[in-house]
């Protein structure tokens, strides 16, 4: 990528920290749910 | 009509084994019409002839906006549901779609003051699409705190039903507050009669983007459903069944 891409035209911040905090939603709403249920399924084992 | 399948998938143990079927299917095609909605976005669309290269925080701002409604909707549903029917797996789905529309709510919050900042001069104003969608947040912050405040998750769930569906009210005011109301927030771009205001190389991205959260909101509300029915159903014989077969507990992904 050109540095002009990165540039944004001179909003790089604002595209790039919206596009940033984006992936970790995204991210966040994919893994937290697996830790979840790692940790409900430990606790399910301990019952036992 | 034949409801059987509708009964079936009610059942808690049925509709686990379905959602983890699904999920893993929702959750890769998302991620790979995201991943082209977003290149799309940030190197193939044009910039605006107007807002230059700020425009493209258009293809995470519009996506989270509108699922952070739907999934309002989805939420009030379910709680009607579970309030009227008693049905345990609406009470899960509730309960589930909470964190999933929080998230995408700040996320359209965020985004927006980050795409009001350059373009209109500051990143808030109390304006009545702003306020809103703030109070939107908040709704979702009560319905999460409100379960976690309850040691009985079924009572917890009645309350959570209740404030979800009185909330209801502030969906259409989120909606129309930019025609109802001067707004600094421009009109609807996408869900309007006739023809859509934005030219298709710059569309084509944000419909991939629109689908794909959509698709990556359904993945994240089976998985956190399927968790809170492991929960809800922890004495019963199919858990108890599952959580044996997985032995290792930690080792299961």
């Amino acid at each position: 990528m050109s540095p002009e891409f990165w540039k944004m035209g001179g909003y790089a911040l604002y595209v790039w920290g919206s596009f940033g905090i984006a992936a970790g939603i995204y991210l966040w709403n994919l893994i937290a749910p697996r830790l979840r249920r790692r940790a409900i399924l430990e606790t399910l084992l301990d019952d036992e | 009509m034949n409801w059987t399948w509708f009964h079936r998938l009610g059942s808690p143990p049925s509709f686990y084994r379905f959602a983890g079927r699904l999920a893993p299917w929702l959750g890769g095609f998302g991620l790979l019409l995201l991943a082209y909605g977003w290149y799309a976005g940030l190197v193939l669309a044009p910039p605006d002839y107007q807002q230059k290269d700020a425009f493209r925080i258009i293809y995470v701002h519009v996506p989270a906006a509108a699922v952070s409604l739907s999934l309002y909707v989805l939420m009030a549903v379910a709680g009607a549901v579970a309030l009227i029917w008693r049905m345990k797996l609406a009470e899960a789905v509730m309960v589930a779609t909470a964190p999933v529309g929080a998230s995408f709510t700040a996320l359209a919050l965020v985004t927006g003051m980050l795409w009001g900042k350059p373009m209109w001069g500051a990143y808030w104003v109390w304006d009545a699409r702003l306020t809103s969608e703030l109070v939107l947040l908040f709704l979702y912050c009560g319905v999460i705190g409100l379960h976690a405040a309850f040691d009985d998750a079924r009572a917890g769930a009645r309350a959570c039903a209740l404030l979800a569906i009185v909330g209801l009210v502030n969906v259409p005011i989120v909606h129309f507050s930019v025609e109802w109301w001067n707004s600094l927030h421009q009109g609807s771009t996408v869900l309007k009669f006739g023809r859509p205001a934005i030219s298709a190389d710059m569309a084509r991205p944000l419909y991939a983007g629109l689908l794909a959260t959509y698709c990556l909101c359904a993945h994240a509300i089976l998985r956190r459903a399927q968790n809170e029915l492991l929960l809800r159903e922890r004495n019963t014989r199919w858990v108890r069944e599952l959580a044996t077969e997985l032995g290792g507990g930690a080792r299961v992904s």
